[in-house]
Parts: structure tokens; C-alpha cells; sequence
């Protein structure tokens, strides 16, 4: 049985397939990520860039629409995937991809591009308590991407940069377009880049920070979604939440779209 | 499951907690969908297949102000959501 998941982000869409495998000797191993496939929309509307990324990732694994069993979605677009079977939501999509990654993670935060969001898992890999962050784009990626693209860096670029800074710059602002101007007094003083990279990252990680504290943070706790790619925000973000170790799956980005396509399965049982 | 609907900013934390294990079989008939004079809250079948109350999407980005005439300020000493919800699970973060 193979079954899909569609993570419909506001920046990218990601497409997990999942397959049922039996392996002798561990049972606990029931599923496999087939093909894991992330689409940049760019310029389609999105009924359009779900079909193209569904195609490709079916395209790139060798099997056609009729061999998926149940296609889940989740994500701020979901709702425009018209030909998914079921929609989850963000949290429990990505509790559950989180708890298939590291059975052992009780808090999963959630950073994508234009939102983040702490949830605690349980040992089922169930959302038990969530908290996102609906108005402020000042604790997502989008806000980092902005940032890096004014001192002409890429995001990795960006964090990279911030890890070779021991300066530790406060950025006031809470509201990303005051903040923008924050950044910009920051390259008229002719400040560091790197000094620069830190205090944005480290402004993002401390409000995702205030929002994962409402839920409560216990160990061991897991970063997916795209800015887990950023190693500066990594680091930033372990310090702000004060654990030992923030644990960081293969393709962050596609956690929760592995997430639905496990749910996908283990409904279809 | 605590569910979170609201957000932070400059002003402050503004988030209605729902506790959806005291929200399933509602002993209080959901009298929360009638109590709230803005009506911001909904019934929905959660990720568990659960039917769950929750905060309307399109309110989630104006706590604070779609919540305020229900405030102290407003008159009030105690808030209507919070008075009907007999099984406590509603929570207001401010």
C-alpha cells in the first residue's frame, strides 16, 4: 500500500509517499518514504502547483495516481488540494512526522516560512497541546529570508554568518516592518553582517521561544520546517529555549507532509 | 489536547485556550456558540475525529480587540464565554 502526503506550505509544497513495508525481525518498521519531492510554485495559483508537485513526485517514483491508496493534505492551502481524500492540520501532521522521526521528542516546533508554531507530542505522536502564532510574521522564515536578501546573502549564507558572531545585538521591534528598519540603522552603522545575521536570527528564535514556552518545553525536543536548514537559527534557537539539544530530522521541510501520509496509512488499516 | 488559538505582539499575549478533553460530550449543551456576543466560536470534527469548539479563523488575529467590550473595562466581571463553559475549558491568556 502506498499513500501520499501534501504539505500546501505558503513558500513551497512538499509531497511524501509513503510505502508499507514488512521487514523480518523489526516489526516496529511497517512504513518507508518511497520519494520525498519539494515543488517552488512560483508564479501558478494553487490548485495548479499541487497537481504539477503531486505528478512530479509520482513521475520521480515510478507509480501513477491509481497505485496511491489515500492522499492527505495539510498546510495553510490545503483546502485548495481538491483531490486529497482528508485534510489534518499543521500540528498533527507534524507531531505525528516528527514522533515517526524521533519517537522519544515531546515538543516539535514548527518553523516554516510564513508561520511558527510549538506543539507537544505525546508518545503516540499526538498533538496534546499547541500554540501558533496567527498575526506576527517576526518568528518565521519569511522574516529571515527578507533580512538576508538586504545584506545579499542566502539564507544559508545568513546563518552560516551568524555563527561566526560573538556579539549578542537586541532587536527591539516586534512587527517585522519595524524591525526591517531596526536592520537597516544596523547596516547604516556600518555594523558586521554576521553581528547583523545573529540579532535577526536570534530575534526570530526568541519569539518562536515565547511561543513554544506556552506549551511547556520538555526533551527532547525536534525543529522541522524549512528553517531548520538555517545552522545559525539552529543555534540561535537552542540557546533561546535552553536545552542541550535541538534534534533536526532529514528533509525538515517534508516532516509534515510525512506526517499526513503516515495518518494517511494507519487510517487506511 | 490544549489548543492555542491567538498570538503575540507588541502589545501583548492574546490567546483563548481550549481544552478539548473537557470540551468533548460538553455537560454545559455548548452554550459557548450563544454565550460569546461576537459568536467567534465554532464546532469542528478535530484531527481525532473529536467535535471540538474552537475560535473562527477570522478571529484569531483580533483577539484583543474582538474581546475587549467583554473585558473589565466593558462592564463586565466575569467573561461570558468562561461563565458558560461549565466543564472549564476555556481560558483567556490576558
Amino acid at each position: 500500500m502506498i499513500t501520499a502526503g501534501i504539505d500546501m506550505g505558503s513558500r513551497s509544497i512538499k509531497v511524501v509517499l509513503l510505502e508499507e513495508i514488512k521487514v523480518d525481525g523489526a516489526p516496529q518498521l511497517k512504513y518507508a518514504v518511497k520519494k520525498a519531492h519539494v515543488m517552488l510554485p512560483g508564479e501558478m495559483d494553487a490548485d495548479e502547483a499541487a497537481e504539477k508537485a503531486y505528478d512530479e513526485a509520482l513521475k520521480a517514483a515510478g507509480v501513477t495516481r491509481d497505485d496511491i491508496k489515500a492522499v492527505f493534505v495539510t498546510g495553510a492551502g490545503r483546502s485548495q488540494v481538491k483531490f486529497a481524500t482528508e485534510g489534518v492540520t499543521e500540528m498533527t501532521a507534524g507531531a505525528r512526522g516528527a514522533n515517526y522521526m524521533f519517537p522519544q521528542v515531546r515538543t516539535v516546533v514548527d518553523v516554516g516560512a510564513e508561520e511558527g508554531r510549538g506543539v507537544k507530542v505525546d508518545a503516540d505522536g499526538k498533538a496534546i497541546d499547541f500554540a501558533g502564532n496567527e498575526k506576527c510574521a517576526a518568528g518565521a522564515g519569511s522574516f529571515a529570508e527578507a533580512m538576508s536578501r538586504a545584506l545579499q546573502m542566502s539564507l544559508k549564507e545568513f546563518g552560516e554568518a551568524s555563527l561566526r558572531s560573538d556579539k549578542t545585538i537586541p532587536m527591539n521591534a516586534q512587527c517585522t516592518v519595524f524591525a526591517e528598519s531596526e536592520v537597516v540603522s544596523l547596516i547604516h552603522a556600518s555594523t558586521p553582517s554576521q553581528d547583523i545575521a545573529k540579532a535577526v536570527l536570534d530575534a526570530v528564535a526568541s519569539r518562536i521561544c515565547a511561543m513554544v514556552r506556552r506549551v511547556g518545553i520538555e526533551e527532547s525536543v525536534a525543529l522541522i520546517g524549512g528553517m531548520a536548514h538555517s545552522v545559525g537559527f539552529v543555534a540561535s534557537l537552542k540557546k533561546a529555549l535552553d536545552v542541550q539539544d535541538v534534534l533536526l530530522p532529514e528533509m525538515p521541510e517534508s516532516i509534515s507532509a510525512l506526517g499526513c501520509a503516515l495518518i494517511a496509512a494507519e487510517r487506511q488499516q | 489536547m490544549i489548543a492555542n488559538y491567538g498570538y503575540k505582539d507588541g502589545s501583548g499575549e492574546y490567546y483563548i485556550s481550549i481544552d478539548t478533553d473537557n470540551c468533548i460530550d460538553c455537560a454545559a449543551g455548548r452554550a459557548c456558540l450563544t454565550a460569546c456576543p461576537k459568536e467567534m466560536f465554532e464546532i469542528i470534527t478535530d484531527d481525532y475525529d473529536d467535535e471540538v469548539a474552537c475560535v473562527k479563523k477570522n478571529f484569531t488575529r483580533t483577539l484583543a480587540f474582538d474581546c475587549a467590550d467583554c473585558k473589565p473595562a466593558g462592564g463586565y466581571t466575569t467573561l461570558p464565554c468562561i461563565s458558560a463553559c461549565t466543564p472549564g475549558a476555556i481560558k483567556h491568556s490576558w
